[in-house]
C-alpha cells in the first residue's frame, strides 16, 4: 500500500464535477479530504489517497485526463 | 536544556515531536520548528553573538542545532552589506544597501539553509543527504555533503544545463537525472520520502533547513548597527525564505537585539515569466494560482510556491508590496548593478534589483529611507543570458597599432 498527499486544483469547468467520488469508485483508492477551498469558478482540495502505487498512478492520470491539475500537497519542492 | 522542542503546524497549530517531517498529518499545512521561549530569552544575547565566529554561525543560539560539534560549515554567511551610493544616486535613494550573498562558499544564499539542514541531519544520525534541485541548491548540498563526508543524492531534470551539472558533479554526489520536467522530479521525490531513510534538505527536513534563512536578516540588522531597515526587497521562489525573514525580524525585536520594535516593510520580487505570488497580490486574492514558469530567472522559477499565500499576508501586514519585472528588465538590472556597484549577480538578483529600480522610479520612497536589497546569487551562474542579450555598447575592435587605437578609442 502507498499513500500520497495531493493538491487538486480545479478550473471553472470542473468545480461541479464529482471527480473525487469518481476516483474512489473507478479505482481501488481510498480518498480522504484534509482541507479545501472551493469558489464558484475555481478551487483546490488537499487530498490523501491510499492504495497500491500503480493504482495511485492510474488514479492521478485519470484526474489529469479530466483536466484537474495534480500537485504534491506541499507545492513545488524543486529549488 | 534543548532550544528546539518540537514542530508546529502553521495552519492548524497541531504539535509534533522533533522529527524529520514537514507536513501536518492533520491538515497538510507546513510545519515550523518551535523554540522554548524561556530558554531562548536566557540564551540569546548581543554579546554572545558579537563574540561568535565571522560566519552565520555567530547566530547559532537562534538556529535549531543544539551542539556546535555537529555544525557543518564552509564559512558561510556574514557576507558584505554594501552601502550602494552610486546605484542609490541613480534611483534617488540616499540609504540604499545591498546584502551581497553571492559571496557565500558556493556563491548563493543556499549555503545558509544547507549548512543548517546538514548540521541538523548529522546530529540526528542521518547518513544520506538528498535534494531536488535545478541548480543552486544542488550545488550547495553536494558541497556541504562532501565537507561532512555524508552520502549525497541530487535529483535533477535530465535537461539541466551542462555548466550547472558540472558545478554540482565536481563534489562527486550521486546525480539522478530524471527523464521528465520539474514537476516529474517534484512528484518522484515526494514519493521517495516514504521509502528512503534520507534527509531531503528541501523536503522532509525543510522546517530546519528554512531556519538558516533567518541569518541573512540577523546579519543585516547587526551590520546596520543593530537596527532594522525601513524596507527589505527579497526575491520570491517558494516564498520560504521570505517567511523566515519576517520571523527573524520578530525574533530580533522579541529578544531585544535591536533598539526599536518597528518591523521593516517586506517586499517581494518575481519575474513576470513566473509570477504566481505577484498575480495574487495585485488581484487582491488570497489564493495563489499555479503558473507554468517561463523565465530566464530559473533559480526562482517556482510555479506553485509552497509559501506564496504567506508571502502576500506578510507583505500586506508590513506595508510591503510584491512587484514583478520583465525578462528585459532582469538583464538591464544585472547590468545596472554591475555598472554602478561592481557586483555581478545572477538573474534572480536581476529580478530583485529590477523590482527595486521599478519601485524607486515609481516614487515609492522619499529618498531618506533605509532600503536593503538581498542579492542572493553570483552572476557567473547565469552568465549565458548576457551573451545572448544586447551586446556591450562600449566594445571596440582595433588593430595592434597606436594609430588604430587613436582612431577608434575616444580618450
Amino acid at each position: 500500500m502507498g499513500r500520497r498527499r495531493l493538491k487538486l486544483i480545479f478550473g471553472p469547468s470542473l468545480v461541479k464535477e464529482p471527480v473525487i467520488y469518481q476516483l474512489g469508485r473507478n479505482f481501488e483508492i481510498v480518498t480522504n479530504i484534509r482541507r479545501a477551498d472551493v469558489a464558484k469558478d475555481h478551487g483546490w482540495v488537499l487530498l490523501e489517497v491510499s492504495g497500491e502505487p500503480e493504482e495511485l498512478d492510474r488514479g492521478v492520470a485519470f484526474l489529469e485526463s479530466k483536466g484537474v491539475k495534480v500537485e504534491p500537497a506541499e507545492g513545488d519542492l524543486v529549488e | 536544556m534543548p532550544k528546539v522542542i518540537g514542530l508546529r503546524c502553521r495552519e492548524c497549530g497541531a504539535e509534533y515531536e522533533l522529527q524529520a517531517t514537514h507536513v501536518c498529518e492533520m491538515c497538510f499545512g507546513p510545519l515550523d520548528a518551535v523554540y522554548d521561549q524561556a530558554v531562548m530569552r536566557k540564551l540569546v544575547k548581543r554579546e554572545r553573538i558579537e563574540d561568535g565566529p565571522k560566519s552565520m554561525w555567530r547566530y547559532r543560539d537562534l538556529l535549531p542545532v543544539e551542539d556546535s560539534v555537529n555544525i557543518v560549515t564552509l564559512g558561510e554567511g556574514f557576507t558584505p552589506l554594501v552601502k550602494a551610493d552610486r546605484l542609490g544616486a541613480e534611483l534617488g535613494l540616499r540609504n540604499l544597501y545591498l546584502k551581497n550573498d553571492s559571496m557565500n562558499p558556493t556563491n548563493s544564499f543556499k549555503d545558509r539553509v544547507v549548512s543548517v539542514a546538514i548540521s541538523w541531519a548529522r546530529a540526528q544520525g542521518f547518513e544520506t543527504i538528498a535534494c531536488a534541485s535545478t541548480g543552486n541548491l544542488a550545488n550547495a548540498v553536494a558541497a556541504y555533503a562532501a565537507r561532512a563526508g555524508l552520502e549525497c543524492f541530487v535529483f535533477i531534470p535530465v535537461d539541466l544545463e551542462p555548466a550547472k551539472v558540472a558545478s554540482i558533479s565536481v563534489f562527486d554526489p550521486n546525480i539522478v537525472a530524471v527523464r521528465g520536467n520539474y514537476d516529474d522530479v517534484n512528484r518522484l521525490c515526494s514519493q521517495l520520502l516514504e521509502s528512503t531513510p534520507w534527509a531531503f534538505c528541501n523536503i522532509n527536513i525543510r522546517p530546519f533547513y528554512a531556519e538558516g534563512s533567518k541569518t541573512l536578516t540577523f546579519e543585516t540588522a547587526e551590520q546596520l548597527g543593530w537596527r532594522l531597515p525601513d524596507e527589505i526587497i527579497i526575491p520570491i521562489a517558494s516564498g520560504c525564505q521570505f517567511v523566515r525573514h519576517r520571523q527573524a525580524a520578530r525574533e530580533l525585536v522579541e529578544y531585544g537585539l535591536v533598539r526599536s520594535d518597528r518591523v521593516p516593510a517586506f517586499t517581494g520580487a518575481q519575474a513576470l515569466g513566473c509570477a504566481p505570488v505577484y498575480n495574487a497580490f495585485v488581484s487582491g486574492e488570497e489564493r495563489v494560482l499555479p503558473v507554468k514558469p517561463d523565465t530566464i530567472a530559473r533559480s526562482i522559477a517556482i510555479g506553485n510556491p509552497s509559501d506564496g499565500i504567506y508571502v502576500n499576508r506578510i507583505a500586506r501586514e508590513t506595508g510591503g508590496v510584491v512587484e514583478a519585472v520583465t525578462e528585459e528588465e532582469i538583464v538591464d538590472s544585472m547590468r545596472l548593478l554591475a555598472r554602478t556597484e561592481g557586483i555581478f549577480t545572477e538573474t534572480a538578483g536581476g529580478v530583485t534589483i529590477g523590482v527595486l529600480a521599478k519601485l524607486a522610479r515609481a516614487g515609492r520612497w522619499r529618498g531618506d529611507e533605509t532600503v536593503v536589497a538581498y542579492v542572493t546569487g553570483h552572476g557567473l551562474k547565469t552568465a549565458d543570458v548576457l551573451a545572448t542579450a544586447n551586446g556591450h555598447a562600449k566594445r571596440v575592435e582595433i588593430e595592434p597599432t597606436m594609430k588604430s587605437f587613436r582612431q577608434k578609442v575616444n580618450i
